[in-house]
């Protein structure tokens, strides 16, 4: 980030730190996140997220934990004062909006309806993001010739630096696994290393992991473009062009050359 | 039947529906979130020549489904899965009852599946006895993120859904469709987790579980249950389409279930009206695993899309499969890649 970083593209930085949990991809990345605008006046600076799912009726507790992780990532930033994240178009929306306006948790909010915070839904779902790291990382190396007997015994720190490795890492550390050079590459959710005999089955298991994710996510990507189309962000009343960051301004950053002239 | 390049295939279509999703049905904004779901479902996956308009996808009525399912579709039998939701449309969405008065001025078209729900508790036993009795139940679709109330859904090893499952062995039904939602109680858990049928299809052998969307979207669960429990099967309802927009991934998902299960266990579903059989019927058949996958996967056979299209169904209702179009017994290795036979339990 430079200087002359914008807040709202400060903001948005902060939005593509927050993964759904289920497709284990950035919401920005996935288009769920529609507009994110500053306010800025003499009683504080603040920020407003608005969030927007494939369908009606998603999940309402993954649906939180997008919403709940905006909220705490740009709470986090001290440039804003407050910040506040609103899910459109979705049948729990008030709730979950209200619910984490309030910090009132996954159980308070759907009171009567859920017996406890999402930590288990999260955990189970970073370890099938973790288990299909893992297969792409080895996939990538028997690609390129390396022998499946020989994947027992490399260390993370063996595997050639690679998109696919980097990912792995980040889930790792995500689930607590130690991730230093020496630490094994193929290790269970717990970190204890796979003997060889049982590699082929895991990685064999692994890749219906993946091809279960990957298949969820073009799903909910067609899905997003069915509902809502492809056509320009509508603009926030509240904001001006500058302060406002959209898909639209995210992709222009990525690809400099093809931004559009306005 | 479907004829092509000199072979038949017989067509049992596992999940077909009669809804009315129209305005003037719509009991609240969740009625109208839920047809419109489904019309992006029908928008996002069907070739653009297949696509309706909303108002007819909303309630297309009796002769729009017998002409798409039999005189277009090719379908030779077509089984009704009630999806009731009285909560969000006043009449329901698609009732047992409003399956089986159809059913009856169509002999021999269809057959009808009801619908129970363990919150219903000893009225609803009974409620299910006579509706076993009414349309001859063999098998039921259970929708497990179904409202009722305040309650956003159940599980299938909720204490009385073992009672409703012992009912059901009781009155010869014996195939449960499991439909998996967004929703369920505790709202906590994963909705779509598929682990309760773990535990059922154990408890219950004699019964078939169908995992309707064959898991979908948590394939890999459904598969490594499914490996393990010989009376599981996938419905391959949702997971169809994608042959039309996405047919790699398709592939990926349908040699998966032919690793982790066997082809005698996987059943063809258009869900109609959300898709249109003709056009899934065609291009299945016209279907081959793409060639750089086929070291992997192996390749499709035509006794194999037999067996999909409706060979499988036709064992599990006792439908009688035509000779021309029926599969020697001997035939079962599906794929050249196929991994697993499902696991006997001790």
């Amino acid at each position: 980030m430079t200087a002359t970083t914008s807040l709202a593209e400060r903001a948005w930085a902060a939005l593509a730190t927050v993964n759904d949990p289920e497709l284990d991809q950035p919401i920005t990345d996935l288009g769920f996140v529609l507009a994110a605008t500053v306010h800025t006046a003499a009683a504080g600076t603040g920020v407003d997220v608005r969030l927007r799912l494939p369908t009606y009726f998603c999940a309402p507790n993954f649906a939180y934990l997008m919403v709940a992780d905006a909220y705490d990532a740009l709470v986090a930033l001290p440039e804003f004062d407050w910040a506040e994240v609103r899910l459109t178009d979705h049948f729990a929306a008030e709730e979950i909006n209200a619910g984490v306006a309030a910090r009132d948790g996954f159980a308070g909010t759907f009171e009567g309806q859920a017996v406890g915070e999402l930590d288990e839904l999260r955990h189970t779902f970073r370890r099938k993001a973790h288990l299909a790291c893992l297969e792409r990382t080895c996939r990538k190396l028997l690609d390129d010739g390396w022998r499946i007997d020989a994947l027992a015994h490399t260390t993370l720190g063996q595997v050639p630096a690679s998109a696919e490795r980097d990912s792995l890492v980040r889930r790792r550390r995500e689930l607590g696994i130690p991730a230093s050079a020496e630490t094994p590459l193929f290790v269970d959710d717990s970190g204890a290393a796979i003997p060889e005999e049982q590699v082929e089955q895991r990685l064999r298991f692994a890749k219906t992991v993946r091809v279960s994710i990957d298949g969820n996510t073009g799903w909910c990507r067609g899905l997003l473009r069915t509902r809502y189309g492809d056509g320009p962000v509508p603009q926030d009343d509240a904001g001006t062009r500058e302060d406002v960051a959209t898909r639209k301004d995210a992709q222009a950053r990525e690809e400099p050359g093809k931004q559009e002239a306005s | 039947m479907y004829t092509k390049d000199g072979e038949n295939y017989f067509i049992v279509d596992s999940h077909v529906h009669l809804w009315d999703g129209s305005p003037e049905n719509q009991a609240n904004r969740y009625g109208k979130g839920f047809i419109e779901c489904f019309y992006d479902y029908h928008r996002n996956l069907s070739p653009e020549e297949w696509v309706w308009p909303l108002e007819k996808f909303e309630k297309y009525g009796e002769a729009t489904l017998m002409k798409d399912l039999f005189e277009d579709g090719y379908v030779d039998k077509a089984i009704f899965q009630p999806t009731y939701l009285t909560d969000f449309f006043t009449n329901g969405f698609n009732t047992t009852e409003q399956d089986g008065f159809l059913a009856e001025r169509h002999p021999d078209k269809f057959i009808v599946n009801g619908a129970w729900d363990p919150r219903d508790g000893e009225a609803g036993l009974a409620a299910l006895e006579r509706l076993a009795q009414r349309w001859n139940l063999r098998g039921v679709k259970l929708y497990t993120a179904e409202w009722k109330g305040s309650s956003k859904g159940w599980k299938l090893t909720d204490d009385w859904s073992y009672r409703y499952l012992e009912k059901c062995q009781e009155l010869g039904i014996r195939n449960i469709h499991v439909h998996k939602g967004p929703t369920i109680y505790p709202l906590n858990r994963d909705a779509f987790d598929v682990a309760d049928v773990d535990d059922v299809a154990t408890a219950f052998p004699e019964l078939n579980f169908i995992i309707e969307h064959v898991g979908l979207p948590r394939l890999e669960d459904f598969c490594w249950i499914a490996t393990q429990e010989p009376n599981v099967y996938g419905g391959l309802a949702v997971a169809m389409p994608f042959i039309h927009s996405r047919p790699r991934y398709f592939a990926q998902v349908l040699m998966e279930l032919l690793y982790w299960l066997d082809e005698n266990r996987i059943t063809f579903a258009s869900d109609y009206a959300i898709w249109h059989p003709k056009w899934l019927i065609e291009k299945f058949v016209d279907f081959q695993v793409p060639e750089d996958m086929q070291g992997e996967y192996g390749t499709l056979t035509p006794d194999v899309k037999r067996k999909i299209l409706g060979v499988n169904a036709a064992k599990l209702y006792d439908i009688e499969v035509p000779r021309e179009a029926a599969v020697p017994d001997e035939v079962t290795d599906s794929t050249e890649a196929v991994g697993s036979a499902p696991a006997v339990p001790a």
